[in-house]
């Protein structure tokens, strides 16, 4: 336990450059726009009478999204602790790797012009097999929901192609909201798991679940409190005798790097999150990138095409019982560079060191902050509750002091949770801080934090007047 | 051995904090069952900055330096260096999904000044944030059609032309939904209006049209394709890109209920494929947009703000009923988008859509002018570009160019298509050059 209310190490005051009472930086429109008419190189009926938009010359270009950038935070700003988002320090050598001119290359050349870009995936598919211990691997879903999608299809392929009309997917409560939606998105029922005493997957509850009509169980492990599945061998074993397949989600694949792999738990498809435990940058939501491995025997459903080594080079492969695609084209290429970057860079003992002082951090954390933490052991990441107090209101008041909030008000297990994953990159300095911030945003008075944040660009936005009246355009501001 | 170069911890500092979780190593605070514990190695050795950099450069380095006149579907325009300096801003670049708005405004309101922009382009009222890409974004788009048509048909159209990865992706999508991807037939890389209209019966909830189409024709009779979809009270989802939308008819006079497409044809260069989603629609459908929107607000000062706003459509929020399981989206490259937009301004994209008009006309011209070969071979107004034909066999020729250094597409046995922007102009001479070479 810390001591009572300890000052906060630091405030924080983000930069505005309010011209006016009524906004910060005013939109690009609200600067300068010019309306023009099509030339003559097409006939009139096929061209639009006019166009209107912002027409900034280039220094006001760049003054513009400069202020906005100040006025946004970024993980090289400070902690970023966003429970199950693994924000990780992206490493600039990644940028300027993906940068090289000749990686900028159209998808249609043919995989012998294109030896270097279709071996270094060649190389990720073998780098992301060996670390979730998968036979195989297509990195062409987009994000984590696009894997989701894809091991969620390929299963459907799998039962469909043994003759078999399986209609549900099996869920704990705990998941992450893409995991339900994707169950749906692919057609399935889906059966909800609550969760055990434990915080676990609770056994009967599952066993009675479990039927003919159970396609997949999809789990993430830790779960989403951070905790491990002790029984994942008997969990496996209770699908798997009932026809099933295990789906394994990747987004807390941080915690177990080099300690315990998917495919030796006996799942049978996964998906890498890459922005996440690869620390390709999330860029404000994406682009992102959610590979999926399979055992052997599910190999021939991954998405057309697929690399593979021949004995000259590196080719595109097309199988049969491929299900249908997941992407236009190959995925978010870059994004893959930058994944290939992060591994080779940190190799075998930097990504098991990024596991263990993921889980060190997490844990020393949890130790310094005055609030209970309902489950455990966790491992990168603590599901604390805000007990009494409002989660959002203290996260909006930690805004205050120099760091963002940790995930709130999710899994909905925990009361007022705070899902907090400070990842490796934070220094004991600097969880340090961390908790301050959150004992100060704790010790404050109910009507500080309703009242909060007050140093920030924005103070307390209000969302149910956005909602109600929804203003998703500059156009839909005029006369304001 | 060495650790992570991005975990800041000193061996002292380590030592403190395994004390004060009172364990003597990191090990100890696994809680992983020896059964299903990983005691081998990967086998990934670990390189330096610099050994990186060498490596990779070297692998992508066999990637043969040939200049690209390809397209269909993928294109490249100049992104000026101001994009690419300001969009890589750590402030931009490593920021997550703005769930606590009033620390991120800046990221919110170039999102919002990003859909905004396609608002104008296209004539409806929303756009959302973006989606994976112009083939995830007409996916979603069927399945927007099947949550708002009332009528239950199972049936959705696209011309028979369309892209391979894009039909691919749309059957994927509405497998779950038990829909079914028909195709309609085209005449000249267009529609073929009578016979679409043959093609649409009661069972369609769905017609989805391209301008330019994939083989760069401007697509003449929009409006007819929208009133053929609207008397069957089906959606009409009409394909562009911005670019294009610069200066073609707007979305919204045609009747189209959706708009779809590649929006990284602005701020993003040649990049394998990778792409942005445009989604925009009707303000009809509002609530069952799929993926991010965000809308304006005001904070508690009065002064505007930004906000994600809709959520309850999510699947945060909405779970297994949400309207769509996206979530980690294509921000950055929208934010990217954005600038090159606002680079541009109305009459740099005017223009720019122009040379997109006037560029394949001429290199058209030139590689008609060569004895073997034939272009356009659509009689339709092109769009970056256009289809070739051969008197040779289209691959020994395709292979021939490749040899004096130029991509093209083969698309048939005696077809090429050839794709030109302001990216590659430079060379389109050197390029009908080499087919003279080559083609006789
Ligand atoms: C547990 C979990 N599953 C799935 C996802 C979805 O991943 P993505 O946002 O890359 O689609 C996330 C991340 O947001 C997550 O935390």
């Amino acid at each position: 336990m810390s001591e009572q209310n300890r000052e906060p190490g630091r405030t924080y005051d983000q930069a505005t450059y309010a011209v006016s009472d009524d906004e910060n930086e005013p939109l690009l429109t609200e600067k300068r726009s010019d309306t023009v008419e099509p030339g003559d190189a097409l006939p009139d009926d096929l061209t639009r009478d006019e166009l209107t938009l912002p027409n900034p010359e280039e220094p006001e270009l760049a003054r513009h999204y400069t202020r906005l950038s100040q006025m946004n935070w970024s993980i090289e700003s400070g902690p970023y602790p966003l429970g199950s988002c693994t924000m990780k320090y992206n490493p600039p050598v990644t940028e300027d790797v993906a940068a090289d001119p000749n990686a900028a290359v159209h998808p249609d050349r043919s995989a012998d012009s294109i030896q270097g870009t279709v071996g270094l995936l060649a190389g990720l598919q073998d780098y992301l097999g060996r670390i979730g211990g998968m036979d195989a691997v297509t990195l062409q879903p987009p994000a984590g929901a696009a894997g989701e999608f894809t091991g969620i299809a390929v299963a459907r392929a799998y039962h469909r192609a043994n003759g078999e009309d399986r209609s549900e997917v099996l869920i704990p409560s705990s998941a992450h909201g893409t995991n339900f939606a994707t169950a749906a998105l692919a057609g399935y029922d889906v059966v909800e798991l609550p969760s055990g005493e434990d915080g676990r997957v609770d056994m009967e509850a599952l066993e009675a679940a479990v039927s003919e009509d159970t396609a997949a169980l999809m789990l993430t492990n830790p779960n989403t409190v951070g905790l491990f599945e002790r029984d994942i061998e008997a969990i496996a074993d209770v699908v798997h005798d009932a026809g099933g397949l295990l789906y394994y989600d990747g987004a807390n694949l941080n915690a177990l790097l080099g300690r315990a792999r998917p495919g030796d738990m006996g799942f049978d498809i996964m998906h890498y999150n890459v922005h996440k435990t690869f620390a390709t940058p999330h860029g404000g939501g994406g682009p992102g990138a959610g590979p999926v491995g399979v055992t052997e025997e599910l190999e021939p459903y991954l998405p057309n095409p697929r690399v593979a080594e021949t004995g000259s080079g590196y080719e595109l492969v097309e199988s049969e019982d491929a299900i249908e695609r997941v992407h236009g084209f190959q995925g978010n290429w870059l994004v893959l560079v930058k994944a290939y970057a992060y591994i080779a860079r940190l190799g075998d003992s930097g990504l098991a060191d990024a596991s263990a002082k993921s889980v060190l951090n997490a844990n020393y954390l949890a130790g310094q902050v005055d609030l209970a933490v309902p489950y455990g052991p966790f491992h990168h990441e603590f599901a604390a509750t805000a007990g009494d107090a409002a989660a959002a209101d203290v996260a909006k008041r930690m805004l205050d002091f120099g760091v963002h909030p940790p995930t709130t008000n999710w899994p909905e297990m925990v009361p007022e949770a705070m899902l907090t994953e400070p990842t490796e990159i934070e220094s004991k300095q600097s969880l340090d801080d961390l908790a301050a911030a959150f004992d100060a945003a704790l010790g404050s008075t109910a009507e500080e934090r309703h009242d909060a944040p007050s140093r920030t660009t924005a103070r307390r936005i209000d969302q149910t007047n956005a909602a109600r009246d929804p203003r998703l355009s500059w156009q839909a501001l005029d006369g304001e | 051995m060495s650790g992570s170069p991005y975990a800041p911890h000193t061996d002292a500092e380590t030592a403190a904090m395994l004390d004060a979780v009172g364990a003597a190593d990191e090990a100890e605070l696994f809680d992983i069952p020896d059964p299903v514990a990983f005691d081998g190695e990967f086998g990934i050795e670990s390189r330096s900055e610099q050994a990186l950099r060498r490596e990779l450069s070297g692998l992508l380095a066999e990637n043969d330096d040939l200049t690209e006149f390809l397209g269909r579907g993928h294109y490249e325009h100049y992104v000026p260096s101001v994009v690419d300096s300001l969009s890589k801003r750590s402030e931009f670049l490593t920021s997550y999904t703005q769930y606590q708005p009033e620390i991120t405004q800046g990221f919110l309101q170039a999102l919002f000044e990003y859909q905004s922009m396609l608002v104008e382009l296209t004539g409806l009222e929303i756009a959302n944030c973006s989606m994976y890409d112009a083939a995830t974004a007409l996916g979603e788009a069927a399945l927007l059609a099947d949550r708002v048509r009332s009528a239950d048909g199972e049936v959705v159209l696209v011309p028979e032309t369309l892209r391979e990865g894009k039909r691919s992706v749309l059957a994927n999508y509405v497998d779950g939904a038990a829909l079914r991807v028909e195709e309609y037939p085209t005449e000249e890389g267009t529609a073929d209006i009578d016979a679409l209209d043959d093609a649409v019966g009661e069972e369609t909830v769905f017609v989805y049209a391209e301008t330019p189409t994939v083989r760069g024709c401007i697509e003449p009779n929009l409006a007819g394709i929208g009133e053929i979809a609207d008397a069957a009270g089906a959606l009409f989802c009409l394909g562009s890109d911005p670019v294009a939308l610069s200066i073609l008819e707007e979305p919204a006079s045609v009747g189209a209920d959706v708009v779809v497409g590649e929006a990284g044809v602005l701020g993003l260069p040649a990049s394998y494929g990778m792409g942005l989603g445009l989604f925009a629609c009707k303000e009809e459908f509002l609530r069952q947009v799929p993926g991010r929107l965000v809308g304006a607000s005001e904070d508690t000062e009065g002064t505007r703000a930004y906000t994600l706003t809709l959520q309850t459509r999510e699947q945060h929020i909405r779970k297994q009923r949400a309207t769509s399981n996206i979530c980690t989206n294509q921000a950055w490259v929208a934010l990217r988008a954005a600038m090159h937009a606002a680079y541009l301004g109305a009459d740099g994209l005017v223009d720019l859509a122009e040379d997109c008009v006037t560029l394949a006309q001429d290199l058209a011209q030139d590689i008609d002018d060569i004895v073997g070969l034939r272009a356009p071979v659509d009689d339709r107004h092109q769009f970056r570009e256009f289809v070739v034909g051969t008197d040779q066999p289209a691959q020994a020729v395709a292979d021939d160019l490749e040899a004096e250094g130029f991509a093209v597409h083969v698309i048939g046995q005696h077809r090429l298509q050839v794709c030109v922007t302001d990216a590659n102009a430079h060379a389109a001479d050197d390029l009908v050059a080499a087919f003279e070479e080559v083609a006789a």
